[in-house]
């Protein structure tokens, strides 16, 4: 049987969990619905198709939690995270409210719709408020498990679903990196969906690869403990590159590191076409990021 | 002249506004003094809550939504025995659990923490929401200004809450005219009619008009009310009545004895 992808994986997560625990309340930004119907019929109280009004759907979501439910806000990135900033981090993030926000489209899956459909900065832009949570899932099966783990912790948690996906399941747990390989070139930091081309462009390489699908709170630890003083560092992002240093560079504390940053360049990306014509483009294919780690490795 | 123990309390709790502010240099008297009334009928005769449970799920809830009237609310909560008097006194100090806008996480009978305009109606409706979904009764009121009905997110909101019938929610619009030199709004009565909601006007310093009003909610199955109050920046005192220098300005020491002895004149 084929695989679900990540939004498949999103509604029969939720459809599931939706009979088990009663204060769960999904917001649909006019998409989705469809995948619902089932829901939509079995619970008509606690599903809406809320409409095209982000900003009102996270206000009325935090008045939501505020009654002890547990909301849901699922809508395409651009418009759950930039247009509706202002309520995460008053709504929930202030006021210390739980809530869960997933999007969809990622840095530019709707390539051929352009940029107003993009979200590269998602991940940077959270990071301003504290205590948000911030995941990204490299398969459906993660954000099955990492979502399950944190969805009811009492915080506003975002969930950057992606059409890009891992070809396998890592063992994921939300607020923890993972080792993925052991090597002694260097030490590879890579976030969710870019495993995959990642995993194909150094399958021959005497590397470290950590792998991180939580992004805060972030796994200080695992970097302290596994990169070494005077080591290189590459880190691979699927949204805006740099994202993560700063935490990055607070992990190592003492330690001197060279670091090699690969991930999406801050400009607004006015081709259309594909997914992968846009990674391509942006030097984000397996190729692309194999001389991109033997140029910086053999250095 | 006859004094009767409501108009006391309001000037009292005029006179707590305007010396916190005094005291503090900071506040926003005439935007708390338009909203006195409304907040002093809410508490004192409409609003159902246990003063031992500020979380007792069976309350109704209120917020404001226009946060920088925060001095009234404080007033009225000290009134009402639910914040010590004496806090007001730290009105904005480093320290204090009263700011310039309410903190949920600073005052248990803050339900929502306001300030940016245009949060604490979707904030109100998700509420209510919220409420039905899981059959409790409790009502929601809100106080919103007519300068924060520029924001989208109102409108967005007020779509919000008749499309999903919630009667259990009164909106009340502090109609104090603070944005006419901006936008005007024009007529909220029909603007509100137009987006689905049971839509009265008052004056919204006639305390016993409003509990009137009041206590007709919710009054119609599956429609949200909005009273469209009518009111007065500074209302209470004489020179500072629609005067827009007392905005976000605080009484010097000589200002402070001239505006409370306007505010016992007034009858």
């Amino acid at each position: 049987m084929k695989k679900p992808n990540m939004r498949q994986q999103f509604t029969s997560t939720l459809s599931e969990l939706m009979i088990v625990d009663e204060r769960l309340t999904i917001l649909l930004g006019d998409i989705g619905v469809f995948g619902f119907r089932q829901v939509f019929s079995d619970y008509p109280t606690r599903i809406y198709n809320i409409g095209i009004l982000e900003q009102s759907s996270v206000g009325l979501a935090s008045g939501l939690a505020m009654t002890g439910l547990i909301p849901v806000v699922h809508t395409i990135a651009p418009f759950l995270v930039e247009r509706c900033y202002e309520q995460l981090k008053l709504d929930f993030g202030y006021q210390k409210l739980g809530g869960n926000f997933i999007s969809v489209g990622a840095s530019y899956d709707y390539a051929a719709l352009g940029c107003s459909h993009h979200c590269p900065g998602d991940v940077g832009i959270l990071k301003n408020i504290p205590g948000m949570s911030i995941i990204v899932p490299g398969t459906a099966k993660e954000f099955d498990i990492l979502f399950k783990e944190s969805y009811n912790n009492g915080k506003p948690n975002y969930y950057r679903l992606s059409e890009n996906s891992n070809n396998s399941d890592q063992d994921v747990n939300f607020g923890k990196g993972s080792v993925i390989k052991a090597g002694n070139k260097a030490t590879l930091i890579v976030v969710g969906p870019m495993l995959q081309p990642v995993l194909e462009a150094s399958a021959d390489l005497d590397v470290n690869i950590l792998y991180y699908t939580t992004i805060y709170p972030f796994d200080h630890d695992l970097l302290q403990s596994i990169i070494l003083n005077d080591e290189k560092v590459v880190i691979i992002e699927p949204y805006y590159s740099g994202s993560i240093t700063v935490d990055i560079i607070n992990s190592l504390e003492n330690k001197n590191v060279k670091i090699c940053h690969i991930g999406v360049p801050r400009e607004f990306l006015t081709n259309y076409g594909t997914k992968s014509e846009h990674d391509i483009s942006l030097g984000l294919d397996s190729l692309s990021i194999r001389k991109k780690l033997l140029n910086f490795i053999n250095k | 002249m006859h004094i009767t123990q409501n108009t006391y309390t309001i000037h009292k709790l005029r006179e707590i506004v305007v010396r916190a502010s005094s005291r503090s240099k900071e506040g926003h008297i005439p935007s708390a003094l338009s909203i006195l009334e409304i907040l002093w009928v809410i508490y004192d005769r409409v609003l159902k809550f246990d003063a031992k449970n500020s979380n007792n799920p069976a309350r109704d809830r209120f917020i404001l939504s226009k946060g920088h009237g925060s001095l009234g609310l404080y007033a009225v909560l000290i009134a009402k025995g639910l914040i010590e008097e004496a806090d007001i006194n730290h009105f904005c100090s480093f320290n204090s659990t009263l700011g310039g806008h309410p903190d949920r996480n600073k005052i248990p009978w803050v339900e929502a923490s306001t300030g940016s305009l245009g949060h604490g109606l979707p904030i109100a409706v998700g509420i209510s929401l919220g409420l039905k979904i899981q059959n409790l009764t409790s009502r929601v009121f809100t106080v919103i200004g007519d300068g924060e009905c520029n924001e989208g997110t109102i409108w967005e909101s007020a779509l919000l809450a008749s499309h999903h019938k919630l009667d259990n929610l009164c909106c009340i619009v502090d109609y104090n005219h603070s944005t006419d030199r901006a936008l005007h709004m024009g007529n909220l009565i029909d603007k509100f009619r137009s987006f689905g909601w049971n839509a009265l006007g008052v004056d919204g310093h006639d305390q016993d008009e409003l509990f009137r009003l009041f206590n007709r909610f919710p009054e119609k199955k599956g429609v949200p009310t909005v009273l469209i109050a009518e009111t007065v920046k500074g209302h209470g005192i004489s020179s500072m009545e629609n005067q827009p220098a007392w905005h976000h300005k605080s009484p010097s020491e000589e200002e402070i004895n001239v505006l409370i002895k306007e505010i016992y004149e007034k009858a």
